[in-house]
């Protein structure tokens, strides 16, 4: 290599070992390698999922009983507002491309980084920023932004809150997505190895080629409206002001045109995931693999033809929301595809149920819950029924937490022993996973029955006579964090005091298990040249036999 | 064979690593000028929507505009990006003078532009016709929000041709200091790219704005 | 990866750095000449002289059509010519055509709303 004359091989330790010009924090704060990126992500959004997850968790609190319980109104309308900013802004939409997105996909793709490596290490710090305005906005102007995480007109243009400062930190956000976008996209097009062809790449760079996509496409849009907003609260320039002659429901519009795509940013490359553990923990080939790539483009395109479901009774015309409501329907399709060849993928497998797949399991049930019961609110005349009820606020949970979410710990246990390159408690692990799906069931599941019953959202105070079933989802909300709480103890456990992880412990066969854990600095000390699908098993390979050294353990 | 095929392996790393990739980075820039499409693209969903609600109101809006300094912004904006071109001809030509001078011509179109926008809409302001100004408040709501969406669009246009100023600025001194050269042309093609993007953006903003009548 | 290639792998190499030379004689060879340019430019000046002239004429409907026209031309030959499209290879053509295909979808998508809305506002 041109660069081989840096005192010390970089090839022979690992990259967390290696600094480079650099040393210490500097050496990370300042790196361009796509890996130490991807951890300074892992760190900064975890941090900021525990902010979310503890201000979900005073939310359930004021909800055990009725009437003020430890806050007033006004805190109750800036705490879910900060909750609903944080998770989706920065932690769901962002979470696993920027976090295994940077770290494994260039490793899958056999290629030494992402092609912009600086313009990687500028996402990471726009992201940054975007989270510090966010909550330098807290503490500044007129206050907590209090309209909710959707922002709508023309509410956050008379709001006296401080909006303007943590609508330009979404937009900061926004930016330092389609950053990552537009690197992804080009360093699948332009860095895959030899051999590496389009359909040779395992399916989570499918998942987050088609996110990219909708990174690039999508985002630009809320990144105008969120602007408009601004411009509105500061020169009055009317464009979303009924008194001035705008039109608020084109605000919903625009907002829906970038947010519903966005729900496909949270779930597409978590659905990658789903295929490549699967593959992995079933000993098999996945089934139908052309089909499960495309259809991931399929999703990416058909989140654009359904935003409108968000709006159905916002004063849209009967014709687009009869449009609206059949097209949103179509989504089900390359869904289904998706699913139904992960489940004819488990058969005649060899299923090893090791704590990812748990994980995936128990994704594929509860997603399914709320895949379905997005059904009831894509239909048109239930919606009626239905909105702004605690029964969306249910079927988002499933979706986005019991996906994303579920997915975002399935990758962190499938994928700690490459990125840590140590092992945790496989029994402990699973516990947690078991204490974590009880918990999220009893909170989110009340909330369908209450919503049904008639339980609007976005309220500090209810009826008394739905105490009973908020009582359970508090008391939910406590196993829930139970849960995480043990996983994540479990993982820190692992990393100071876990067995060192082998390269390949679970017997994958997609590059990333082909170099070391933790991979050295340029992931590969040779460039690969692949000659076959990415759950190919080859039965002559080494690969396997890690596998059966490590089932001897 | 074993050890051709072991320089080839050799080659083809070399080659994918250490020398630049080109595409790559106009893939790169092309994917940005997407957004930069979108972002506007945003604004023209409106601006279609609020022309199809008021279109009566957006038409004697119109009026306020002068189309004939409109039409000579245009010719400026599709000038400088000729020059760009010829800049980019001339530094293939190995003649990193010429090439300077293009870029030079394409720096002054641009800030002629800016000059001619500005007393375009300083002359509004003067007779009030800004958001909240006395003028546009007596007006018809259609034509509010036609003027606010004019400040709006144009305004960051106007932004879009400054900071295409700044690319072609630093890319000059990269000119300057011999970092681009006839064979490393890459980086002003890519600022050439975002240039013309700020064109053709105009060119979509004149006749929507000046032109309705 | 082990020391020894495999037949098939040299292949694959072959191939890729075949395919890469042919993309870098692609990228050198479109030199197109000082007057093309020239010539695309008076196109487009004149084609703005049009779009000025028609404004003045009253066309009813028809007028936005035709500047929106004129505006579609004038911007396919920005981008074919100065912006080299026409001389790029395929996937960037791709990539244009999917950028557009989702801008007109948002904007037909809206419209099914405000063409049967009512009232407007």
């Amino acid at each position: 290599m041109a660069n081989g004359t840096i005192a010390g091989n970089p090839a022979e330790v690992s990259f967390y070992e290696y600094d480079g010009k650099r040393k210490g924090i500097a050496g990370w704060l300042l790196t361009l390698d796509h890996k130490r990126i991807g951890i300074l992500y892992l760190i900064s959004m975890l941090s900021f999922f525990a902010v979310a997850v503890t201000l979900g968790f005073l939310m359930r609190l004021e909800m055990l009983s009725p009437g003020e319980t430890i806050m007033k109104a006004q805190t109750y309308n800036s705490i879910f507002t900060l909750h609903g900013v944080i998770m989706v802004f920065l932690f769901i939409i962002p979470g696993i491309p920027a976090v295994f997105g940077n770290f494994i996909m260039p490793i899958q793709i056999g290629a030494k980084d992402v092609i912009f490596p600086r313009l990687n290490l500028m996402s990471w710090y726009l992201y940054i920023i975007g989270g510090a305005i966010a909550i330098v906005s807290l503490f500044t102007g007129g206050g907590i932004m209090d309209t909710g995480w959707t922002f709508y007109a023309p509410y956050s243009l008379r709001s006296t809150a401080n909006i303007s400062l943590s609508v330009f930190a979404a937009f900061v956000l926004g930016f330092s997505s389609i950053l990552t976008g537009l690197n992804f996209v080009t360093t699948i097009h332009r860095m895959r190895c030899p051999g590496m062809t389009f359909f040779r790449m395992p399916l989570f760079c499918w998942g987050l080629y088609s996110t990219a996509w909708i990174q690039i496409l999508a985002t630009p849009v809320i990144g105008i409206t969120l602007l408009l907003i601004i411009l509105e609260r500061f020169f009055g320039i009317g464009v979303f002001d009924p008194n001035k002659g705008g039109d608020p429901l084109l605000y919903q519009h625009l907002f829906w045109i970038y947010s519903h795509p966005a729900v496909y940013i949270m779930i597409l490359p978590a659905m990658g995931v789903v295929s490549d553990i699967i593959a992995t923990f079933t000993k098999k080939d996945i089934f139908g693999y052309v089909p499960i790539a495309l259809s991931s483009l399929a999703i990416a395109f058909v989140g654009y033809l359904v935003w409108g479901h968000h709006m159905f009774t916002s004063g849209m015309s009967d014709t687009a929301r009869v449009i609206f409501s059949f097209l949103t329907f179509l989504v089900a399709i390359p869904t289904g595809v998706k699913v139904f060849n992960w489940t004819a993928s488990l058969y005649k497998g060899s299923i090893d149920m090791r704590a990812p797949m748990l994980y995936v399991m128990a994704f594929i049930v509860v997603f399914s819950i709320g895949g379905l019961t997005g059904l009831v609110l894509g239909t048109l005349d239930t919606d009626i029924h239905l909105t702004d009820t605690y029964f969306v606020v249910a079927h988002f949970h499933y979706v986005m937490f019991g996906g994303m979410g579920l997915l975002f710990f399935a990758s962190l246990h499938y994928w700690f022993p490459k990125m840590f390159g140590r092992m945790y408690n496989e029994k402990t692990a699973k516990v947690a996973c078991w204490v974590f799906v009880v918990g999220f069931n009893t909170l989110y599941f009340p909330m369908f029955i209450m919503g049904y019953l008639g339980m609007p959202r976005r309220y500090y105070d209810y009826l008394p006579e739905f105490q009973i079933w908020h009582v359970i989802a508090t008391v939910g909300s406590w196993i829930m964090i139970t849960g995480m709480i043990i996983m994540f103890v479990n993982l820190i456990r692992g990393l100071y005091k876990g067995a060192i992880a082998p390269e390949n412990p679970w017997g994958s066969t997609t590059l990333e298990w082909k170099v070391p854990s933790p991979p050295p600095l340029e992931n590969f000390d040779e460039i690969p040249v692949v000659t076959h699908g990415p759950y190919h098993r080859d039965w002559e390979d080494d690969s396997l036999e890690v596998v059966k050294e490590v089932k001897k353990h | 064979m074993s050890h051709n095929s072991e320089t080839l392996a050799h080659e083809v790393h070399e080659g994918g690593h250490a020398h630049r990739d080109d595409v790559g980075s106009k893939m790169g820039i092309w994917l940005f000028l997407f957004t930069e499409l979108l972002l506007f693209g945003g604004m023209f969903i409106l601006y279609a929507s609020y022309r199809y609600i008021y279109p009566n109101d957006f038409k004697a809006a119109a009026l306020e505009l002068d189309p004939i300094l409109g039409a000579v912004n245009t010719v400026i904006l599709l000038t400088s990006s000729l020059t760009v071109v010829l800049g980019i001809v001339a530094l293939t030509k190995n003649n990193a003078k010429l090439c300077m001078t293009y870029l030079w011509i394409t720096q002054v179109c641009g800030l002629a532009f800016l000059v001619n926008k500005y007393f375009e809409w300083t002359h509004k302001i003067h007779l009030g016709i800004y958001p909240n100004g006395p003028a546009l408040d007596d007006m018809a709501q259609g034509e509010r929000v036609f003027f606010g969406l004019y400040y709006t669009m144009t305004g960051l246009h106007g932004l879009h041709v400054i900071v295409g100023m700044a690319f072609i600025g630093f890319v000059m001194w990269f000119i300057h200091k011999k970092y681009i050269t006839s064979t490393n042309l890459q980086k002003l093609e890519n600022s050439g790219l975002y240039w013309h993007l700020v064109d053709i953006i105009w060119i979509f903003l004149f006749p929507l704005f000046y032109l309705i009548h | 990866m082990s020391a020894e290639l495999k037949a098939s792998q040299v292949e694959i190499i072959d191939e890729h750095r075949l395919k890469a030379e042919e993309e870098h004689l692609a990228h050198e060879e479109h030199s197109v000449g000082y007057g093309t340019y020239v010539m695309v430019w008076l196109g487009l000046v004149g084609l703005t002289a049009i779009t000025v002239t028609l404004s003045g004429i009253s066309l009813g409907s028809l007028a936005i059509i035709a500047a929106l026209l004129i505006a579609v031309i004038k911007t396919v030959m920005v981008m074919n010519y100065f912006m080299h499209v026409k001389f790029d290879t395929v996937i960037f053509k791709v990539f244009i055509a999917v950028c557009i295909i989702i801008f007109l979808t948002m904007i037909i998508l809206t419209f099914f709303d405000l063409t049967f809305r009512n009232p407007l506002i």
